[in-house]
């Protein structure tokens, strides 16, 4: 499933020559009046898995939704290279597959065609799906375990059952680069433990993923973590660093605590009572 | 698993215009005696009736009945595809289309052009009604400015809708103010307000058809970028949508759609929401099709109401207007209870 979708999506991204997949340089932004990013600095290595943390207000899904391009932005983004700001809409949409928080959607779709929409930037303005299409887009069904609700209208199926669904419109992209915020609310174990199993799959293909994830757990089977804090980057480095684990407890006010349990990182909660 | 009514919409649209034909041909026999007015058929099918009376009767069909029912057709069409536009702008499946403000707007334009040419709807020259039209149409963009103004822009969909509100507050006590003023309109407005198919001329269905083609050509082009904005702003933009450009063509289209129908047949209530909704469930919903298939499900519905306000306590009849309000109440109300029982709303 994966190879297949190695194939047909990722591919062209190996014959780029830059090393980072996304740059980001000098960001600021400003949402109603209150700075929400101050002088962001990060760069996201092509075929990586970054997970974005932090506590809550630190300003991770403006980055994320940033670096999509879906922010008016001071400073500078880069794909492949590329100012984003100067990329026309069409090329920007193929290289990039978003994934908001909380997305919300017409109930009256069925899963299927939520799933196509994913197909957008592919298509030209006026022409129609075509068998491709319907075939990527059953394709990332399947790989979300949702193929079964296809016919489903959205507004029928679970919360986590949604959640699979939205993922899959945004697998359904087959954009080099996924940014992802808050994937695995709503899912319950045995498809968060899927989920991360994807991502490692899309990963080792050729992706590169950027993952807003609150659950420090789960962030911390990613590759790196960007550590932020009150609107700023305050650490990068890969997950298994112990400096990594270091400013993570940091961020939390050393209310979390990092361990190695059967060989996994997880972080457990640390009490203030003796 | 849902199974939709029809899986394929080409069926569903076959079907509307079969049905729709059959309630056109009733439109054509329904006078103030009924539909036992026979003679209405005989003068269609051929002028070698021997009665005295067919070239009278001709007329009456060619000049009154069939004008009439086109442009009931018309006007249901215009406002079904009004409704799916805004019901894909605002991403909610009960928007309507006066939510903008624009039927206030295009109710106090068609007041002030009264005033101006100090006339009844009736015996109206197509150079006047072409200016109630534009009047209704200016109404409507104007009420439709001011409330994207007011909220800023279209960037805000809740705002939009809340502007709206106060818009057509404000915009309707400017209507009654003029009418309080000029109290011997209020019989000509009370018309319009309540909605009629009965001035409805050859040229008034041209006009509607001149609005219909370019906003029903809109939407076949957008196609599936209109259910892209489902996704909402972000996801939309993701998706390499202009969303906000698009926004401005749709509230504009939908402002032209609710004005030209408006201006013709009056306030007329529900069709604009009922049809989209009662075409999303009986078919696989997407926009290329859906846009359609509403619009010819608003034309349906509105020549089957306006047959009904004909037939009903003839030889007088109903105002179209109010008997679309009473099956368009009763028909939410059921569907409010239904999802009481059965869950979300859809």
């Amino acid at each position: 499933m994966a190879d297949a979708q190695a194939q047909a999506g990722w591919g062209h991204f190996v014959k780029s020559h830059s090393a980072a997949a996304l740059q980001v340089t000098g960001l600021h932004v400003v949402l109603s009046g209150t700075k929400v990013l101050h002088d962001v600095n990060a760069s996201i290595t092509r075929g990586r898995w970054v997970s974005i943390v932090g506590p809550n207000g630190a300003g991770k899904s403006t980055l994320l939704a940033a670096m999509a391009g879906l922010l008016p932005v001071q400073g500078r983004v880069e794909i492949g290279g590329e100012d984003l700001q100067a990329m026309p809409a069409a090329r920007r949409a193929q290289q990039l597959a978003w994934m908001g928080q909380g997305e919300s959607v017409g109930d009256d779709l069925s899963a299927l065609d939520l799933t196509l929409l994913g197909r957008l930037p592919h298509q030209s303005w006026f022409s129609g799906l075509n068998a491709a299409d319907q075939q990527h887009a059953e394709q990332a069904l399947r790989s979300m375990h949702a193929l079964q609700w296809r016919d489903r209208y959205v507004g029928t199926l679970s919360g986590g059952e949604r959640q699979r669904v939205l993922l899959a419109r945004a697998l359904a992209v087959q954009a080099p680069v996924l940014l992802l915020d808050e994937p695995l609310a709503n899912l319950d174990p045995p498809h968060q433990a899927d989920w991360l199993e994807l991502m490692r799959t899309l990963v080792d293909a050729g992706a590169t993923v950027v993952s807003v994830l609150h659950e420090i757990s789960m962030a911390l089977q990613a590759d790196e973590l960007l550590v932020m804090q009150q609107g700023r980057v305050v650490h990068q480095g890969a997950c298994t660093d112990a400096l990594s684990h270091r400013a993570l407890e940091s961020v939390f006010d050393d209310r979390i605590q990092v361990r190695t349990v059967d060989g996994q990182l997880v972080a457990l909660p640390r009490s203030t009572r003796r | 698993m849902r199974d939709y009514v029809y899986q394929r919409p080409l069926v569903l649209g076959l079907l509307l215009c079969a049905v729709t034909l059959v309630m056109l041909l009733a439109g054509m026999l329904a006078g103030s005696n009924g539909l036992d007015d026979w003679h209405g058929l005989g003068a269609w099918l051929g002028p070698a009736q021997p009665e005295a009376d067919s070239g009278m009767m001709a007329q009456i069909v060619w000049q009154i009945r069939m004008p009439r029912s086109m442009g009931a057709w018309l006007a249901g069409a215009l406002l079904g595809l009004a409704g799916a536009l805004s019901q894909a702008v605002f991403r909610n499946p009960l928007a309507d289309p006066y939510l903008l403000g624009s039927a206030s707007g295009a109710s106090l334009g068609v007041c002030l052009a009264l005033v101006g040419l100090d006339g009844s709807l009736i015996d109206m020259h197509w150079l006047a009604r072409l200016g109630l039209t534009g009047a209704a149409f200016a109404g409507a963009m104007l009420a439709v400015a001011m409330t994207a103004a007011l909220a800023s822009g279209v960037a805000q969909t809740l705002r939009l809708l809340l502007a709206g509100v106060v818009v057509a507050v404000v915009l309707g006590a400017a209507t009654s103010l003029v009418l309080q003023m000029y109290p011997h309109l209020l019989q000509s407005m009370q018309g319009f307000m309540l909605g009629s198919t009965a001035f409805v001329g050859w040229d008034s269905c041209a006009l509607m058809l001149a609005a219909l083609l370019p906003g029903l050509a809109l939407a076949m082009v957008l196609g599936r970028w209109l259910d892209g904005l489902a996704l909402g702003e972000q996801t939309a933009t993701s998706l390499g949508l202009p969303v906000r450009p698009m926004r401005w063509v749709l509230i504009m289209t939908l402002a032209l759609a609710t004005g030209a129908a408006v201006a013709h047949t009056g306030l007329i209530a529900f069709v604009g929401l009922a049809a989209p909704h009662i075409t999303r469930r009986m078919v696989r919903w997407g926009s290329r099709h859906g846009v359609l298939l509403a619009s010819l499900m608003g034309g349906l519905l509105l020549v089957a109401a306006d047959l009904l306000a004909r037939v009903v306590i003839a030889p007088r009849e109903l105002p179209v207007g109010v008997l679309t309000a009473l099956i368009g109440g009763a028909y939410l109300l059921w569907l409010m209870r239904r999802h009481k029982q059965g869950g979300g709303i859809s």
